[in-house]
């Protein structure tokens, strides 16, 4: 069967019979590299044309349809056209940081996507860490957000730099609490072990009651941290215009935009990855037949599957919600999801002492 | 950098929100002073789209101005015209056929749903969801194109004459008006579920943007944005034009003083407009749409006053004459105008946010502020 992992072992048996093995691995870094890379600028593009028509679809409207089939390339002609769209740097403003700022965000988002296991044994990085590397370095978002916001001279990206800075920091609590659940129950922080300890079902299922709050409390706050609609502070296009990213023009506005999609795309790969078996395939139990026809559909597929339905899902948010004010955001995070995230917590963590998961 | 952000002395932030702003629909300039999210004044300036209307009318004939004022408060078009048109008449003294007066209604009413229409998905908008918008447009869609079939445009209609109103309606028009109404009601319940019973929509909405019955009048609102209050000022209800006092349809009030308050006024002003249009579309009476008048109007020396009720409030037309073929002073009393004088008092304490959703339940139209 055709699969991502023939095709690494192929490419890196290959380097190792023809080059020494420090040209090897210098080799194998560039081509991951570039694989990073283009699937950046591949997920922008898909992203964007994805949220564009489901938003089409939910507002009873065609959406793109004219670039290319039913308007598929139109998001290839607005990177061209960002691309050769002058890059403003407003005169008041912090020349470096400002400038820095869209790389950062951008750096941020290539970064995480080294754990990310897209297919079986189809990873960069399987570090043994991979959860609390996801966590520390999505972090750092914030940083390019309030760089951005600071360094803009500009009261209303000030302002959505402020509300950023207070929500991802928040957020991000809960969002590791959720992620530490089945961090508990696996006993470990690698990506593999904590998808090949679904190989008999999905967590979601496997503990279902505790599991299921904190898949919930996590898509919550992941959307948050992305700064996506309902908590969408930071952008706030009716009271801040644009938030952060006003005075940011050309490419690198291009690179917030790319940044952000390629975070939520993350995040749900992430929330895949834990909740729903990430490329494990679907299995119930003793069906041997069902279980051996599932296991027929490509690893890959079951995880954009599963991924593309929870980006599915936040855009669905972002379409029917209206936007949460500050301090009820804020109230949100520190008056409900925190507590019910440490409980649930603890629950969980006695849940996986006891063995009462299946 | 910080230094060069402008601040008062208090240190208080300084931030100028438009003329150029998605949230003040048009070019509304306001000047918030800001303690962190917290607003602490707001101070509008107005100007940015002053055309000095009522100084054209006074060169225009009394059959020329009403067109101007179409462009006004252009979502409530009919309703204006329709307020000149009465106003003329009431100088002139002529008598309004009677199937004259039911198209006037009917097209009033029909004008005010599209306006409600529009200002729910805006205030959507504000409030940073999309889709209501496009939900809005689907059905404010129908009305237009019933508008452009009967009047020849679908936003600034022209379509009240002194007299009358233009031309007859469409034969189309009944059956067109109740296949909206058949529509409308088949879509109402989808304004409920996607933002009146959404609990982020009445968390942003409930308790803020106080304004008390006894504010509202000093302040001189009207319009639902006073009803929400639960002052009852309903033109149509205590000084009855056309055919308003032979209808049977409530005065919407709500008690609850907030922003909340004054979006379900609204929403049920629609249901109310609703039946309005249902009492009227099958009774039509026969007969001329237009009374007989003189090519050349001119009303006799004295002053003329005339409300109407508009989508946004009550709307006063003053008129002063010499006795000669065109106004010596006309003088409009907008309802945005003093609807938009009561933001400082309702904003202040509250966050930058619910500035936004709380112009949005004021339902600011920029030019009828400007004139």
């Amino acid at each position: 069967m055709w699969s991502f992992s023939q095709i690494a072992n192929n490419v890196h048996e290959w380097l190792g019979r023809t080059f020494s093995p420090s040209m090897a691995l210098f080799f194998e870094m560039v081509l991951a590299g570039i694989a990073v890379i283009g699937l950046f600028a591949l997920l922008g593009l898909v992203l964007v044309i994805m949220e564009r028509k489901v938003s089409a679809w939910m507002q009873i409207r065609l959406g793109p349809n004219r670039v290319g089939p039913k308007g598929m390339l139109q998001s290839l002609a607005d990177t061209l056209k960002l691309l050769v769209k002058e890059g403003l740097t407003p005169d008041g403003a912090d020349k470096f940081l400002f400038n820095l700022a869209p790389f950062i965000a951008m750096i941020v988002a290539m970064l995480l996507m080294a754990p990310v296991a897209f297919a079986r044994d189809f990873q960069l990085w399987d570090m043994n860490i991979g959860i609390l590397y996801v966590s520390a370095v999505s972090s750092i978002t914030v940083i390019s957000i309030l760089m951005a916001g600071w360094s803009s001279n500009n009261k209303y990206s000030l302002m959505g730099a402020m509300r950023s800075g207070a929500q991802i920091i928040s957020y991000e609590l809960s969002a590791g609490l959720s992620v530490l659940s089945i961090v508990v129950l696996t006993g470990s922080l690698q990506i593999s072990e904590i998808v090949h300890s679904q190989a008999n079902g999905w967590w979601i299922f496997k503990a279902f009651p505790t599991v299921l709050v904190s898949f919930v409390t996590f898509i919550i706050a992941v959307t948050a941290e992305t700064n996506r609609a309902p908590f969408d502070l930071a952008e706030a296009e009716s009271e801040l215009t644009a938030g952060f990213h006003t005075e940011y023009s050309g490419m690198k506005f291009a690179l917030f935009f790319l940044a952000e999609y390629v975070n939520v795309f993350i995040v749900c790969a992430i929330g895949a990855t834990l909740f729903l078996g990430g490329w494990m395939p679907f299995h119930i139990g003793n069906w041997q037949g069902f279980n051996h026809v599932m296991d027929y559909i490509p690893s890959s597929l079951w995880f954009f599957g599963k991924t593309f339905f929870l980006i599915f899902v936040i855009m669905w948010f972002r379409w029917t919600f209206p936007r949460l004010r500050i301090d009820q955001l804020l109230t949100l995070e520190w008056k409900y999801l925190l507590p019910i995230s440490m409980i649930n917590l603890l629950i969980t963590t006695a849940i996986a002492i006891l063995g009462w998961h299946f | 950098m910080v230094e060069e952000i402008g601040t008062t002395s208090e240190g208080d932030l300084i931030i100028n929100v438009g003329p150029q702003h998605p949230a003040t629909h048009g070019v509304l300039h306001l000047v918030i002073t800001l303690n962190g999210e917290t607003i602490k004044k707001v101070e509008p300036h107005l100007g940015y789209i002053h055309r000095s209307i009522e100084k054209m009318c006074e060169s225009l004939t009394y059959r020329q101005f009403i067109y101007v004022t179409s462009r006004m408060d252009y979502l409530s078009a009919h309703i204006n015209n329709h307020g000149c048109a009465l106003c003329v008449e009431k100088g002139l003294q002529v008598e309004i056929p009677a199937r004259a007066q039911v198209i006037r209604v009917l097209m009033d009413e029909l004008t005010r749903i599209a306006s409600h229409e529009l200002w729910w998905g805006a205030m959507a908008m504000d409030l940073g969801a999309f889709t209501p918008f496009f939900h809005a447009f689907r059905e404010r869609e129908t009305i237009n194109d019933i508008m452009e079939e009967t009047c020849g445009a679908r936003l600034t209609m022209n379509y009240m004459v002194p007299g009358g109103v233009m031309q007859d309606l469409h034969p189309m028009f009944q059956k067109r008006v109740k296949d909206f109404l058949v529509l409308y009601k088949r879509k109402i319940h989808e304004y409920d579920e996607l933002l009146t019973g959404n609990i982020i929509f009445q968390n942003r909405m409930k308790g803020v943007g106080m304004l008390d019955p006894a504010d509202a009048i000093s302040y001189g609102c009207t319009g639902p944005t006073a009803r929400g209050s639960g002052v009852r000022c309903d033109v149509r209800k205590f000084a009855p034009y056309e055919v308003y006092d032979k209808l049977d349809f409530e005065e919407v009030t709500e008690q609850g003083c907030d922003s909340f308050a004054r979006y379900m006024v609204r929403i049920r002003e629609m249901q109310q407009s609703v039946r309005i249009i249902e009492q009227l579309i099958d009774n039509i009476p026969s007969g001329d749409f237009q009374a007989k008048t003189k090519a050349v109007l001119k009303l006799p020396k004295g002053e003329f006053y005339q409300q109407v009720e508009t989508a946004r409030g009550e709307l006063g037309i003053y008129i002063v004459s010499e006795g000669g073929t065109t106004p010596y002073r006309i003088k409009f009393r907008s309802p945005g105008f003093s609807n938009l004088s009561v933001l400082d008092h309702i904003a202040r304490g509250s966050k930058l946010g619910d500035l936004v959703a709380m112009m949005g339940t004021l339902d600011l139209v920029i030019p009828d502020i400007d004139r």
